[in-house]
């Protein structure tokens, strides 16, 4: 088997180019749950986790930017993340437990394109853009675009995720994250939700809700978010849009969960999430 | 491939597919059974080491990623630091069946590096990764609790 541990971002390019099929490697907390056998079945890995360019945390203008191997505990303890982009802040510390965090990579959630992938929710909310690059050089696209299906990305051949951009949210926006699962820590969402929402002159004037393992991708809940936006704050709202998120997705019955528990808790949390704004 | 680790202090090279993991580095090729496999898939923790001073799941390590790596297990650990924690793990009820023991030892004296005196909920918060089959975390908080009054 290749196993190459390029340094520089070049490198790793130059390798990628040559032999597009190695398997990019991050925070490897999904990859390593994997049969002894299969790994070593694979033609060869890359593992980027020593690239400097692909980690930190750093404002460019109005955009924070996220290098792709950033460790959810860094994300977690970042005073940038944790000021402007509270949601993530709460997602990252709510990311398995201590020992995961300080291995498992947003990069790595996102390319892992798991339904239930706690950050990415919180990454539709808050429009985040992900810039690509490969042998044919760099490309940005939107977050939404990126998740196609259950476990599908728009990686091309050779292709790995560089950086995370996250424009600077409007100012006075509530910010939520929300998981339910087994247990309060380590256990894999039944559901997750994140909500960004303004509040101006009695009105929700902005309300841009997300929810995971409740479809094959996790979904921006356009529908619910059109119904709800130039709305009167009151308590009835939370009812309305919990019931709508309710109505808006196409859960499936698993190993954790039933389709009608997501339905149930899923409305639940998001009337809450709503209340919140009211008080 | 050929891997160079620094593991409780020692420079340790050793040798093996690049998708191992580290939980078996340390137990087959450097005989440290101090770490325990429970789950293997990253969900209880009993795996629990240090890797450069962080506390890790080694199930969920592969060889390539340990190059130049300090590893700091249970026996290098238990060894040094901590002594009224580790008397009060014993003496009061931190042990039951054992199975996670190892592993939420080093969580805990990772958490103690850095926060001598931590309240219930940061130990609930740094041991949420590190599950207790037996339920018995009344007697891993007492030995926090022994560990404070000792100092």
């Amino acid at each position: 088997m290749k196993a190459l541990a390029p340094r520089t971002l070049d490198e790793a390019l130059l390798q990628l180019t040559q032999t597009p099929d190695l398997r990019p490697l991050a925070g490897c907390t999904d990859l390593m749950v994997s049969e002894p056998e299969d790994r070593r079945d694979w033609s060869g890995v890359l593992d980027l986790r020593g690239i400097s360019e692909l980690r930190g945390i750093e404002w460019r203008g109005e955009t924070l930017e996220i290098g792709a191997v950033t460790a959810f505990s860094e994300i977690r303890d970042s005073p940038e993340v944790r000021q402007s982009f509270p949601a993530l802040a709460e997602a990252a510390s709510r990311i398995g437990g201590w020992q995961i965090q300080n291995r498992a990579s947003l990069g790595g959630n996102m390319a892992n394109a798991s339904p239930a992938g706690d950050s990415l929710p919180v990454l539709l909310v808050l429009d985040a853009q992900v810039v690509l690059v490969g042998p044919e050089g760099k490309r940005s696209v939107p977050y939404r675009d990126f998740h196609l299906g259950y476990r599908q990305t728009a990686l091309g051949p050779g292709e790995i995720i560089g950086w995370v951009q996250l424009p600077k949210p409007p100012v006075g926006a509530t910010q939520f994250f929300r998981k339910v699962g087994t247990r309060e820590a380590q256990a894999i969402s039944k559901v997750v939700v994140a909500l960004l929402a303004s509040v101006s002159d009695g009105q929700i004037s902005d309300y841009r809700l997300a929810a995971g393992s409740v479809a094959e991708t996790p979904v921006r809940l356009t529908e619910v978010e059109e119904s709800i936006v130039g709305r009167a704050l009151k308590p009835e709202v939370a009812d309305l849009a919990g019931h709508l998120a309710a109505q808006a997705v196409r859960p499936i019955d698993d190993v954790r969960s039933t389709a009608e528990y997501r339905r149930f808790a899923l409305a639940q949390v998001v009337r809450r999430m709503t209340l919140q704004l009211v008080r | 491939m050929k891997s160079e680790l620094f593991v409780n202090g020692k420079s340790r090279v050793v040798e093996g597919h690049p998708m191992d993991r580290l939980l078996d580095i340390l137990r087959d090729e450097l005989g440290l059974i101090g770490t325990k496999e429970g789950c293997g898939e990253g969900e209880c923790g009993a795996c629990t080491v240090l890797m450069n001073g962080e506390p890790v799941l080694s199930c969920l390590i592969p060889r390539i990623q340990c190059e130049a790596a300090t590893v700091e297990t249970v026996e290098g650990l238990a060894a040094a630091e901590a002594r009224a924690f580790l008397e009060g793990f014993v003496s009061d009820g931190g042990v039951q069946c054992g199975a996670c023991t190892p592993g939420i030892i080093v969580t805990a004296l990772a958490l103690l590096r850095d926060n001598p005196h931590p309240d219930r909920q940061e130990v609930q918060t740094a041991l949420a990764g590190n599950l207790c089959r037996c339920t018995g975390y009344e007697g891993i908080h007492r030995a926090f609790d022994r560990g404070a009054e000792d100092e």
